[in-house]
């Protein structure tokens, strides 16, 4: 076994073994190496005593630095926060309508509301604001209570047909079919004039007798050329935009049965400053109007029944 | 430690795993190859040093430093040229070369890099060159290093440290300037305005320098670089290598013998004088070795030698071994140049100069302008209440220049389409908009694209065009989505 020799090629000394004619030569390593390798147990065990490293049975070694990764997490998250805090001031301090005078400031709050949104509101109106069947589209320029940065902050505040909130947005349409208030062939006329008056169908004779209805019925809310009252959060009945759909059956149902959709009023569980965030989100997708003083009265007074 | 063997016989002797370095104390030489690598030295230490001083105009808008990484702004400027993240390809391709260019000259020269150019061995001779001027030659620096610790002594060695930690400080110092403007940060540096990640990094490098340079030197080429052991597999018996020609030295005998006996011996004197100018401490009569980094200062010392004594020169010589064989049967020596005619150095060569060349061109005909449009995914459209359709973009326009430049950009493909902006009002909304792209950045818009009522989905294109007297263009093509026609 310890055949050791000198290697006539290298002149080094063999380490003994042989295996089928294969020797090895015995090279030593540079005695630095053995050192580099006692540090580096030297650095393994100053970890293991400064960082949390050896699990026990309920819990690990917490190490004398003390660090966790759930502290880390935390002082960044306190970092991120107090990063935000001024910004958050600076919003809650600015009436909305004044955001898009600081673009910085508007920028800010885009993003912010960006994130809210994906928080508080997709639950709803989708991770891209399109919406869905009663759930409107925010991407769109047809607003059922405004759509300039007051008002959406106002619908975002007090919600909408919320109880408790004597500012929400709220109207009610009645259950014309349900109620007996009209029966079915007027339902009829009146689906065919609104219809008609939104370009889907060519004016009859049906949709003639339906207008005499509508003005009767409907254009306290709607108006009498349809176009909708944003007061009463009533829609515009001429655009291509049908929240809960614009073909016959649905707009039977629609009458029949009436349709109002709610949404909480987030005054009570958001702070301001995130609230006008949404709001400048919101009205950042595409459909935002411009801020007119004469729109920035809220609708809220209007709650009696129209 | 690691040894396999169970259990040692009690009378074989212990084997040695762990060997302490034995020091190299290297004569002075001087000859035709130790004054090349002065010029060398001093070539590269000049490149290092000097090139973060140099400054070339950009116009008021990019840093003038002429060559500047700027990990900030993530730009590389060199010279004439400016390179940006996305075009990272030419740092690449520069890399590629460099590794290729290392192959090239192992196949033309051997192991030239690691004699002449490489940081390792210029530092390590530098240093080496301190260690002579503060101890002595080789015999000196022998007896100190044997001489037991005193005064003197550690006078000695505390002198030349700090000269060690003053070169390593300036090391590391100077290759922070390759990445933020160079007198700025001087000045920073020991204002204590730097960054942090300034002050590690000279921290880190001093110390490399201090420790690879002052202390770990050959034994850095023997156990740690890699390119030693790829260079055991370049290396044939066609490649360029410092070697003994044995045919002729052996048997090795003094002057006087030989004197006695002519025939007897061979031309090797066995002076060691090869052995003791060589900077890694190796005897190249023993042949080529992982050691041996072909400096050819050990040719340098046995040709003065053999002048000496009156024997011709390049007993110790550049040489293939191919070479080596054919002289040693009695053929005339080849010409050094005829090892160019190696085709593995063509194939190098031709490698090389293609990727050279293909990036010449890439960067002769790049475009400093850029469009990339990316369509909203949700919604993928929106209708409108009058019932025409708008769909979302983010659209990046770059200009890489160093001065704010107009563009242009128009839409086509889908017909009656207009577009705006988040930064515009929508009542403009225009089939082509213009915008002023600030210098060498990057602008992103917020696009909306209408279309009118009943218009179906398609293809919609961004061209891009510069205002400018290059008239530089690109353009993006992408989906424009509609609702199914009812």
């Amino acid at each position: 076994m310890a055949d050791k020799r000198i290697d006539s090629e290298t002149g080094v000394e063999t380490v003994g073994h042989e295996w089928d004619g294969i020797e090895e030569l015995n090279n030593p390593l540079p005695r630095w190496w053995l050192w580099t390798f006692y540090a580096c147990i030297a650095f393994a065990i100053g970890y293991v005593v400064v960082y949390p490293a050896i699990p026990l049975l309920d819990k690990g070694t917490e190490g004398i630095w003390g660090w966790t990764s759930r502290g880390q997490l935390a002082a960044e998250m306190k970092k991120e926060e107090d990063r935000k805090a001024p910004i958050l001031a600076a919003l809650a301090a600015r009436p909305v309508e004044e955001l898009p005078r600081d673009a910085e400031l508007m920028r800010t709050a885009v993003a912010g509301g960006r994130a809210a949104f994906k928080v508080n509101c997709v639950q709803c109106h989708g991770a891209g604001a399109a919406g869905s069947k009663g759930f409107p589209n925010l991407n769109d320029d047809d607003w059922l209570w405004g759509g300039d940065l007051k008002s959406i902050e106002t619908t975002l505040i007090h919600g909408i047909r919320q109880p408790g909130d004597d500012q929400t947005r709220f109207s009610q349409m009645p259950a014309f079919g349900r109620d007996g208030i009209l029966d079915s062939t007027q339902i009829q006329y009146l689906v065919s004039h609104v219809r008609s008056i939104s370009g889907q169908e060519q004016t009859g004779p049906s949709a003639q007798r339906g207008s005499t209805i509508f003005a009767e019925q409907c254009a306290s809310c709607h108006g009498p050329d349809g176009k909708g009252n944003r007061a009463f959060g009533a829609p515009d009945l001429t655009d291509a935009i049908w929240l809960y759909g614009g073909s016959r059956a649905d707009i039977t149902q629609t009458i029949t049965n009436s349709r109002f959709g709610v949404m909480p009023a987030w005054g009570q569980k958001l702070d301001a400053g995130t609230i006008k965030m949404l709001a400048a989100y919101v009205h950042s997708l595409g459909g935002g109007e411009d801020f007119v003083e004469a729109a920035a009265q809220p609708a809220a007074e209007v709650n009696e029944q129209p | 430690m690691n040894s396999p063997e169970p259990i040692q016989p009690p009378e074989a002797p212990q084997a040695v795993l762990y060997a302490k370095r034995e020091p190299v104390f290297n004569r002075r030489i001087d000859g035709p190859f130790r004054r090349f690598k002065w010029f060398v030295m001093v070539v590269t230490l000049a490149v290092y040093y000097v090139t973060p001083w140099l400054r070339w105009d950009r116009g008021p808008y990019a840093p003038d430093q002429a060559v500047l990484i700027d990990l900030a702004h993530r730009r590389f400027y060199m010279f004439g040229i400016e390179i940006w993240p996305h075009e990272f390809y030419f740092v690449a391709g520069l890399l590629i070369m460099a590794g290729i260019g290392l192959f090239l000259l192992t196949s033309v020269v051997g192991r030239a890099w690691c004699g002449y150019a490489c940081p390792q061995t210029v530092w390590t001779d530098l240093f080496q060159h301190i260690d002579r001027f503060i101890d002595g030659d080789r015999n000196a620096r022998f007896r100190l290093h044997k001489a037991p610790w005193g005064p003197a002594k550690i006078t000695r060695r505390l002198l030349k440290w700090s000269i060690y930690l003053v070169i390593s400080f300036l090391t590391g110092g100077a290759w922070i300037l390759y990445f933020a403007d160079a007198p700025t940060l001087l000045r920073d540096f020991f204002a204590g305005d730097a960054a942090g990640v300034a002050y590690a990094t000279v921290a880190v490098l001093t110390f490399t320098t201090f420790w690879l340079g002052g202390f770990m030197r050959e034994q850095v080429c023997i156990y740690m670089c890699p390119w030693p052991r790829i260079q055991t597999a370049m290396l044939d018996e066609k490649s360029l290598i410092v070697t003994y020609k044995d045919w002729r030295g052996e048997p090795r005998g003094s002057v006087k013998k030989a004197e006695k006996e002519p025939d007897k011996f061979g031309d090797c004197i066995d002076c060691g004088q090869c052995v003791a100018v060589c900077p890694t401490g190796i005897d190249i009569r023993e042949g080529t070795q992982i050691g041996c980094i072909t400096c050819a200062l050990c040719i340098d010392a046995c040709d003065r030698v053999m002048k000496d004594i009156g024997r011709p020169r390049g007993l110790i010589d550049y040489a293939t071994l191919e070479d080596c064989k054919a002289e040693a049967a009695g053929k005339p020596p080849v010409p050094v140049w005829q090892t160019l005619r190696h085709p593995r150095t063509m194939v190098y060569f031709a490698i090389w100069a293609g990727i050279g060349l293909a990036l010449l061109f890439a960067l002769g005909t790049r475009s400093r302008t850029d469009i990339s449009v990316a369509q909203d995914r949700n919604p993928p459209f929106m209708l409108m209440s009058d019932g025409s359709v708008r769909n979302g973009y983010t659209v990046k326009l770059r200009n890489m220049e160093s001065r704010p430049r107009q563009m242009e950009i128009a839409i086509a493909g889908i017909p009656g389409a207009r577009m705006w902006t988040d930064d515009m009002p929508h009542q403009n909304a225009a089939s082509t908009i213009r915008r002023t792209i600030a210098a060498d950045a990057v602008e992103n818009l917020r696009a909306y694209v209408i279309a009118p009522r009943g218009t179906a989905s398609g293809h919609v294109t961004f061209n891009l065009r510069s205002l400018d007297e290059k008239g530089e263009s690109d353009s993006s093509e992408t989906r424009f989505e509609a609702p199914e026609a009812q």
